[in-house]
């Protein structure tokens, strides 16, 4: 019997009537998970396109697989080349069982993918399991259903932590970003800050220890390492030379820092699969970066005898810290960004200046992306109510 | 001047009356439903800290403070205990002609405001400012620019929460949770993005 003929045949326990009809929630999720649903909208709405949100959500979480890869295997690097600066013969967690096989050469690529795997795949199944049982609940509650919206924002979340969060903690950043984030508003679609930011946001501010700081990006205990982004907040762009990491480096992800979010190279092949399929916003991306460029040559023209950070020229606020990540799969969220096309280039460039202020003016914080996207997400509603209010302005004049 | 913009930056973002010190919240949550509404009161707001901020910072050096007095001769006097009084006296008097003014030239605006322009009276913001003033010890120009600053940090914080509640109403939120509870989540979560400036040293 296929998957689809038992679907089928248990389908009539879960429809109205039926003695589980409360958990039709459930149902539906396996079954879209597994099979593009057949139904059609019905009344008097046209079809232009066979996209729909299945689709894509599905495809932001494609678009996230070279940035999965790097991930794994950047923590797995790090995280071996640290053994091998402390001279460590194993490590001293379960982890040293399944890499007895792979040994913990950082010249070895399996052993480095292998052991970045048993870094990411613990928080994202932690993240998955805490988060999928908040949506699970709010569906069958509430009656709504459980979507692919809800695989993108546990993917981004997972991708955007330090290897070392404890499981504990990440369940509970989850939970604040499903429930608090998404779910009071009433699910997908229906929140205003983007969730997955908002459960960072939340661990960033309750535990600070374990999301900031120099010892938390690589994931071996009683190691310390900054990431350049840190180095440059305090010496400037002499400390990263002085850590020797080149530009190229850095652009291929192998630094220390947040998992998903060090390689800009696999973040913008990402970047081009979500802007060719349509689903990313090229204006939004375009308004980011153009606002990232002007503000911090901005910076550099002024220039500052006291904080180094002014002179930090733009290609590096590219490749460090999470900018890359936040302005691909962040701030084009859909749901939380602005929705007319001049609101969107707006929405961008505010992004753009914010992180590169909170980078270079504000002492608290060496990175600001998560920030600087949360911020937009608040003003992005209000722009998009003066872009309309211009064009209703424009048009009265030009029918008057 | 330099100090003056930082000043002028520090209450409208990093001191944000209404979103880092939670100033002002009964007319932040309630007149925020609609977006022209709001920046009515926010405007209005504005403009009553503008004027009661230097004039309670006058009316503070020139009568109150400690030796204030001595240009009429009266040394050892110190009547700062009635600044809180005095404080409220001016800006229910500078209120009430305010609304006098609105309700003549602009009535569109004073049915809109409704209640809320004699409750500016009792504002905590409006308040909260003429005492941070004199917390502060602000001289007259500082003053002019930190009653500028923290109005207009007020007006946008109430236009934006006015904007994401205008986004809301296609939201499907629990029964509960409608109308002043989800606007005390959403307010807190608005704080949570204006973080990105705590920190900043000017």
């Amino acid at each position: 019997m296929s998957a689809r003929d038992f679907l089928d045949s248990i389908e009539p326990h879960f429809t109205k009537g039926g003695r589980l009809e409360k958990y039709y929630g459930l149902y539906e999720m396996v079954d879209t998970f597994i099979y593009t649903p057949a139904d059609v909208t019905r009344g008097t709405t046209h079809v232009r396109d066979g996209n729909d949100l299945k689709r894509t959500m599905t495809f932001v979480v494609i678009a996230t697989f070279f940035c999965i890869l790097m991930a794994m295997y950047n923590t797995g690097y790090q995280a071996n080349l640290a053994m091998e600066a402390m001279g460590l013969e194993k490590a001293d967690n379960w982890r040293s069982i399944p890499m007895m096989i792979f040994g913990y050469s950082p010249y070895n690529p399996l052993s480095n993918l292998i052991h970045g795997a048993l870094y990411f795949l613990p928080i994202y199944i932690v993240t998955l399991a805490v988060g999928g049982v908040w949506e699970v609940l709010f569906a069958t509650v509430r009656g709504h259903e459980v979507n692919e919206g809800f695989l993108v924002s546990s993917m981004l979340y997972a991708l955007i932590l330090p290897p070392d969060m404890p499981w504990w903690q990440v369940g509970l950043g989850i939970s604040f970003g499903i429930v608090i984030g998404k779910e009071v508003f009433g699910g997908t679609g229906k929140n205003f800050l983007n969730p997955a930011l908002t459960g960072r946001a939340f661990l960033f501010f309750a535990y600070p220890a374990s999301i900031s700081g120099d010892a938390v990006w690589v994931a071996v205990d009683g190691y310390t390492a900054a990431t350049p982004l840190g180095l440059a907040a305090t010496g400037g762009m002499e400390a990263i030379q002085a850590a020797n990491y080149g530009w190229f480096q850095t652009f291929f992800g192998f630094m220390p820092g947040s998992m998903g979010e060090t390689s800009t190279f696999a973040i913008l092949l990402g970047a081009a699969f979500l802007l060719y399929t349509r689903v990313a916003s090229y204006r939004i991306v375009g308004g980011v970066l153009i606002g990232m460029v002007l503000s911090s040559l901005l910076f550099n023209i002024i220039g500052s005898e006291t904080n180094p950070m002014f002179a930090m020229p733009w290609y590096w606020h590219l490749t460090l810290g999470g900018f890359a990540f936040g302005m691909v799969y962040m701030a084009t969220d859909p749901v939380t960004a602005a929705v007319t096309d001049t609101g969107r280039w707006i929405f961008g460039v505010l992004i753009g200046v914010m992180v590169v202020l909170i980078r270079v003016v504000n002492p608290a914080f060496p990175e600001g992306m998560m920030l600087a996207i949360l911020f937009a997400n608040m003003f992005a509603p209000i722009i998009d109510y003066f872009v309309v209010q211009a064009n209703i302005k424009r048009r009265m004049k030009r029918h008057a | 001047m330099e100090a003056y913009i930082s000043l002028f930056i520090k209450a409208v973002f990093i001191e944000n009356l209404a979103l880092a010190f939670f100033l002002g919240m009964c007319t932040f949550l309630a007149v925020s439903k609609k977006i022209s509404t709001a920046m009515g009161l926010g405007v209005a707001v504005m403009v009553v800290q503008t004027i009661t901020v230097p004039a309670n910072n006058v009316i503070y050096h020139t009568l109150l403070k400690e030796d204030a007095l001595a240009w009429m001769g009266i040394t050892g006097v110190d009547l700062s205990f009635l600044a809180l009084l005095s404080c409220i006296g001016m800006i229910a008097a500078l209120v009430q002609i305010l609304e006098m003014i609105l309700d003549k030239f602009f009535p569109a605006l004073y049915s809109a405001l409704g209640i809320f322009l004699p409750l500016i009276t009792v504002n905590c913001a409006i308040l909260g400012g003429s005492l941070f003033m004199i917390e502060r010890d602000y001289n007259l120009g500082e003053s002019v620019t930190y009653g500028i600053g923290s109005g207009f940090g007020w007006a946008l914080a109430i236009t934006v929460i006015a904007g994401v509640r205008e986004k809301l109403k296609y939201s499907d939120i629990p029964a509960g949770l409608q109308g002043l509870g989800i606007t005390f989540i959403t307010a807190g979560l608005m704080s949570l993005g204006f973080m990105a400036f705590s920190g900043i040293q000017l």
